[in-house]
């Protein structure tokens, strides 16, 4: 366990140098620079301003500029655009993006598990076509369009919500909701799947001949390796809702990640891009090796190979 | 033996479909995006100039005339819509399709080389996978799309071209092509997992021995005698990745990224759409009503086609 452990942080550590490189020369590739679009600034101020952020120099001398900085002293530079520590500004969005993500979580978790579990103990019922049916919907709507329903159908007709903004509690739970409807429609399918996986088991019927209670049945024996592929999604569903919610965060102008991201990529700014993806794909690696271990630890079977 | 008793021996695809054609739901999505496709690419040429103004005549309710009114700036709203789809389902349909390519060639060659060359290939997908997918796409498609317009331009100005619609047309080229390359050039990646896997299994089997053994090419047991066989499980995954890139497509273009004016597509509109959701709700519902109807009918039919192609799973 400790060797998969230390073996999965290495491939990890790969993944996030390779992702920093293709991201850096694919930034660096783009026309165009984070100046290019300031009028104000004098063409001698532009000149100081590109010396001080190394934008004089190569690309290979700045790439191997900034791993130095990035690896030596933790440090992700500074935004030309906004003049401002990258590691500031991520810090102040980072929170609003995963407490956004982790509820729109802990929503697709409360409707899809429910609704994946009592599916498969009513398989082929109107019950589990029409649970089915609602999780195709949920996959279907995109974001974009269930987000602005919400806003006009919902947030306009109850004083208690706002159509958008990031000040008190409540505000979080439209965005939620918008963001959480896929997951939860994935969730309520995987774990059908995986349900009626585990019940249609040797153990399960004889269970059932021995006359346990049927419920009990689902409790005890099913439910945890029922289970599985719900949990084996779960981490990186955490990561696709924290790094995929540009378009809700948009929508409901969540202070969050996703708008320094699309506002880096038009600006071309650089680091604070750079920044972006680095969480992006740490928040990925992590919760990828979260979920590995969680599963080893549900799934006899996989202990023994890891 | 004579060449018609060889192909009766093809049952499992016969199997399959006579499977799909049992299942209602399947058989209406398979319905619904036929009439889909005529009405996007057939009746939207009959329909009116989606981008003919007329400010006088905006927010217009349906009518005889604009069956499902007219938008901000007085276009007739569902000809936008049939002409939105065309780029929509483009999309869709040809980044899936270079997707596929990708996908199945790099999947077999890794699975067929075995050994370092595939443990390197897959490593490389790993890495990918690890690589949050819009991220890229939309760093990818930024880059590109800058080269695309200078190259539009190049074109433009070597050429001489002075008909404003030639120009035009070139330009709205040129604003799709990046995006086309973005997803497809990342969305290959679940499809050579899937087609490597096939390939293990299908390298150990008899036929592949013998046809080893005849001293046929490595390229041709690949091209003739492994991938066809891995075709079933890809075309399921290929019904399930073109709603997917749809969506993508759609994600960009909501968020400015992507298709851009005069381009339009399901996307754009929906974009606009929510403009004006307080007073004209229906520049968004019916847009996003075509959107999310043909993404259904896609995600039924793959959901069919996996029933009907793999009868193991389709028992529960």
């Amino acid at each position: 366990m400790p060797r998969f452990i230390l073996q999965r942080l290495l491939q990890g550590l790969l993944v996030l140098f390779v992702l920093v490189t293709i991201s850096f020369f694919l930034i660096q590739a783009l026309p165009g620079d984070a100046f290019v679009k300031e009028r104000k600034m004098s063409e001698e101020a532009i000149q100081i301003q590109k010396e001080r952020f190394h934008m004089d120099k190569s690309w290979a001398v700045q790439y191997v500029h900034y791993i130095k900085r990035l690896v030596f002293y933790r440090d992700l530079g500074v935004s030309p655009k906004k003049n401002r520590q990258v590691a500031e500004i991520l810090q102040q969005s980072f929170p609003p993006s995963v407490i956004l993500g982790l509820n729109a979580l802990l929503i697709a978790c409360a409707i899809g598990i429910p609704l994946g579990v009592f599916s498969a103990v009513n398989k082929n019922t109107w019950f589990d076509y029409l649970s089915m049916g609602f999780a195709m919907v949920g996959i279907c709507i995109a974001a974009f369009i269930i987000g602005p329903l919400l806003q006009t159908f919902v947030a306009m007709k109850i004083p208690a919500l706002k159509v958008a903004g990031w000040d008190n509690p409540l505000d979080i739970l439209l965005p939620a909701i918008t963001l959480g409807l896929a997951p939860a429609a994935y969730l309520a399918r995987l774990t059908r799947g995986g349900m009626l996986e585990i019940l249609s088991q040797d153990y399960v019927r004889t269970a059932r001949a021995k006359g346990v209670p049927y419920l009990t049945i689902i409790r005890r024996h099913t439910l945890r390796g029922g289970l599985l592929p719900t949990v084996a999604f779960l981490g990186p569903a955490f990561a696709g809702l924290i790094s995929g919610s540009f378009v809700v965060e948009t929508i409901f102008q969540v202070p969050g990640m996703g708008r320094h991201f699309i506002n880096g990529a038009v600006d071309r700014d650089l680091y604070l891009l750079l920044g972006c993806v680095l969480y992006y794909g740490f928040l990925i690696v992590i919760l990828n090796l979260v979920s590995d271990i969680v599963q080893a630890l549900l799934n006899p079977r996989l202990r023994d190979t890891i | 033996m004579s060449h018609s008793e060889f192909e009766k021996g093809t049952s499992l695809w016969r199997d399959a479909w006579h499977r799909l054609r049992q299942n209602k739901v399947a058989v209406a999505s398979g319905i619904f995006l036929s009439v889909m496709l005529v009405l996007c690419f057939v009746v939207a040429w009959y329909c009116q100039n989606p981008n003919e103004q007329n400010l006088v005549n905006k927010f217009a309710s349906p009518g005889a005339e604009h069956w499902l009114g007219t938008d901000q700036m007085g276009r007739d709203l569902l000809s936008r819509i049939l002409y939105g789809g065309q780029l929509s389902l483009v999309v869709g349909l040809i980044a899936t399709a270079v997707a596929f390519c990708i996908g199945i060639l790099y999947g077999a060659v890794a699975g067929y080389s075995g050994s370092r060359i595939d443990a390197f290939m897959m490593r490389i997908v790993d890495v990918l996978y690890a690589i949050p997918f819009l991220v890229l796409v939309i760093l990818l498609q930024q880059l590109l799309s800058s080269y695309a317009n200078e190259a539009a331009d190049w074109i433009v100005a070597t050429l001489e071209i002075k008909e404003s619609t030639t120009i035009d047309n070139i330009r709205r080229v040129a604003n799709i092509i990046p995006l086309l390359i973005a997803i497809s050039a990342l969305g290959w990646l679940t499809l050579a997992r899937i087609t490597r896997a096939q390939v293990l299994a299908l390298k150990e089997q008899e036929f592949t021995q013998a046809a080893k053994s005849l001293g046929l090419p490595p390229m041709r047991i690949l091209l003739r005698h492994i991938i066809p066989n891995t075709l079933g499980p890809s075309i399921i995954y290929v019904t399930l990745t073109i709603p997917a890139f749809i969506m993508y497509e759609a994600t960009l273009s909501f968020l400015g990224l992507g298709i851009k004016a005069p381009n339009s597509s399901w996307g754009v509109l929906i974009k606009d759409g929510a403009n004006y959701m307080e007073t004209q709700p229906m520049l968004l519902i019916l847009p996003g009503l075509f959107f999310t109807t043909t993404l259904f009918a896609f995600n039924f039919l793959g959901d069919g086609l996996r029933d009907a192609l793999d009868p193991k799973a389709a028992k529960d």
